[in-house]
């Protein structure tokens, strides 16, 4: 009996175990059926480089460089506040901070992370939007500067908590070796403790970047989606991700429009592939070091 | 052991019902129409959600056993769940499109179409802004990108903020063909890339509210002491006229529309029930009350 109980718990936990992975295929699969149609039709280069998306208009047009653009700014710009926060905030955490602080500091970060994003969206929008628009005299705070502020807002508990665990499992060996020798404790983080960390904080990083690529709400709440190449960060951009929430609801099953979505979709997929990709590549690499 | 006993009866029964339905979309499809007897979805323009929200209000108080939801998402999604058959009812504000009707005559659907009232298509600036008439051609300009300053339309020398609505909105597109492509079929104007799409009314009701170099479009019914609505005219010569429910029912403001009801098929039973409580009497006073033009002339109460 004893023996049937712990083979069926044994092939349950396998089904499970493979759930996530016949998930991913099946939505790689259905991504591609959608949008394969479309991007033979329409032509995959013309798809990416046009600089155009009118996609109700008589022709349609469907290009989508400025919405690479456009999540390409945010993205980066969001992860350029949030990087260096973030881990700063984990080290602060980890290596700094007395111990009541940092429990209070640790549970506050966590709680930042349950923060649903149409929230951050609305707040963004009543606060950050009218307060970018005074302080760089711009015409208008729908800006990818106020999104990439927002989002930062969101990818930080992500990075802070990933990169602490990094930090805080260096072995205490390293640290106090370092210190034995001499090392002010800036120059134990600096070299050691960052160094040692450095997989697990690079992974946070991509995860952040992850949360931040795909974050839909708070960016279309934000951003202005106004369609165009933008020149710098203080204008209004439209996101890819916006762009398949705004127009889904509108589009025809089957249709031209709907299938261009899709593809975005894919687009979208494949980004955050490669992203995963490279993390992965460099984690190996510094793993053999 | 019980406890596993009852978790592996809970897991098969689960995962059997859930298989049924996946592999029976039959099921799903019997429930569709029974919906059609008590229960009314009603899908499309943001513009008008009020005005049937009011009446759906108004009609379930004489109706108590029928059950009426009305969502917004602008009219394409309207249509676009009319002929997905996720919706008895579209309300639009605007006709149903050449692209649309085709694919509803692919899908079977058969788009029955009710006028129920007019709007007018209100301009905003901001309350500070000195601008306060407008003729066509400077809209049309300033939503092309053309004009791009408002000192050029008698402004202060500032930078105009172009706020529309997404393409999937029927107010976007009334927009477009009324005064990019002046009614004009065979045009190819477009919104420029530079303006902002904001994904409803509200959303350009309050940008403009709070930005004094914005300028965006909505329904009549947003008008209110926060904001400030620009005086239209066709040309130079004829009169401004301010987007108010006189100005719209005599024509002397140019931008209005006609609102739009949209069934599958010739409606019956509550669906019938609901339109024809839309055209009466009571229901067209609903449409004055919500700051839209009734279709037809009303006896004073």
């Amino acid at each position: 009996m004893r023996k049937t109980i712990d083979n069926i718990m044994e092939i349950i936990i396998f089904v499970c175990g493979m759930l996530s992975v016949v998930f991913v295929v099946l939505i790689f699969a259905f991504l591609f059926k959608e949008s394969f149609t479309f991007l033979k039709d329409f032509g995959i280069v013309r798809f990416i480089i046009g600089h155009f998306w009118y996609p109700t208009s008589e022709p349609p047009s469907f290009g989508i460089f400025s919405l690479i653009m456009g999540s390409v700014l945010v993205t980066t710009g969001a992860c350029l506040i949030a990087v260096p926060i973030g881990v700063m905030t984990a080290l602060f955490i980890s290596e700094i901070a007395p111990k009541g602080v940092k429990d209070v500091l640790k549970s506050l970060v966590e709680l930042m992370a349950a923060i649903p994003s149409v929230v951050i969206g609305f707040v963004g929008m009543v606060t950050i939007v009218p307060i970018v628009k005074n302080i760089f005299n711009l015409p208008t705070g729908l800006t990818a500067f106020s999104g990439a502020m927002m989002l930062a807002f969101m990818a930080i508990p992500t990075i802070v908590t990933i990169s602490e665990d990094a930090i805080s499992s260096v072995p205490w060996q390293y640290k106090e070796g370092a210190l034995a020798l001499g090392a002010t404790k800036w120059q134990t983080i600096r070299r050691i403790v960052l160094k040692a960390a450095m997989p697990g904080i690079i992974a946070a990083i991509m995860l952040g970047i992850g949360r931040v690529i795909g974050e839909t709400m708070a960016v279309m709440m934000i951003t202005g989606n106004a369609a165009h190449i933008p020149h710098s960060i203080f204008e209004p951009v439209r996101t890819m991700t916006a762009t398949i929430a705004a127009e889904m609801g509108e589009t025809v099953r089957e249709g031209m429009h709907y299938k261009s979505l899709f593809a975005i979709g894919f687009v979208l997929f494949v980004i955050t592939f490669m992203v995963n990709f490279l993390a992965d590549l460099f984690l190996g690499k510094n793993k053999n070091l | 052991m019980r406890k596993l006993t009852i978790f592996l009866v809970f897991v098969s029964v689960f995962g059997t019902i859930s298989i049924l339905f996946a592999f029976f979309p039959a099921c799903t499809k019997i429930q569709n129409n029974t919906r059609y007897v008590e229960s009314i979805q009603i899908r499309g323009s943001d513009t008008i959600v009020n005005l049937i929200q009011a009446w759906s209000e108004n009609f379930v108080k004489q109706y108590p056993n029928c059950n009426i939801s009305v969502t917004g998402g602008g009219s394409g999604t309207g249509f676009a769940s009319l002929i997905n058959k996720t919706c008895d009812i579209t309300m639009s504000s605007r006709k149903i499109e050449k692209k649309e009707k085709l694919l509803a005559d692919i899908k079977g659907i058969k788009p029955v179409e009710f006028k129920i009232g007019i709007d007018g298509l209100a301009v905003l600036v901001n309350k500070n802004n000195p601008v306060s008439k407008l003729t066509l051609e400077q809209l049309r300009d300033i939503f092309m990108a053309k004009i791009t300053n408002w000192k050029e339309v008698g402004g202060e020398n500032k930078k105009i903020v172009v706020l529309s609505r997404e393409s999937n909105s029927g107010t976007h597109m009334f927009f477009k063909e009324r005064v990019l492509r002046n009614n004009d079929k065979n045009s190819n104007n477009e919104f420029s890339m530079h303006s902002l799409m904001m994904s409803s009314s509200q959303a350009i009701y309050d940008e403009v509210y709070q930005n004094s170099n914005a300028l965006g479009y909505v329904g009549m019914g947003f008008i209110n002491n926060g904001v400030k609505a620009i005086s239209v005219a066709i040309n130079n010569k004829d009169g401004y006229g301010y987007p108010n429910l006189e100005n719209v029912m005599n024509g002397k403001y140019p931008i209005s529309r006609p609102l739009y009801l949209y069934t599958n098929g010739e409606p019956y039973g509550v669906v019938e029930m609901f339109i024809k409580y839309a055209l009466s009497d009571e229901g067209q006073n609903i449409v004055l009350n919500t700051d839209f033009a009734p279709i037809k002339k009303l006896k004073k109460e």
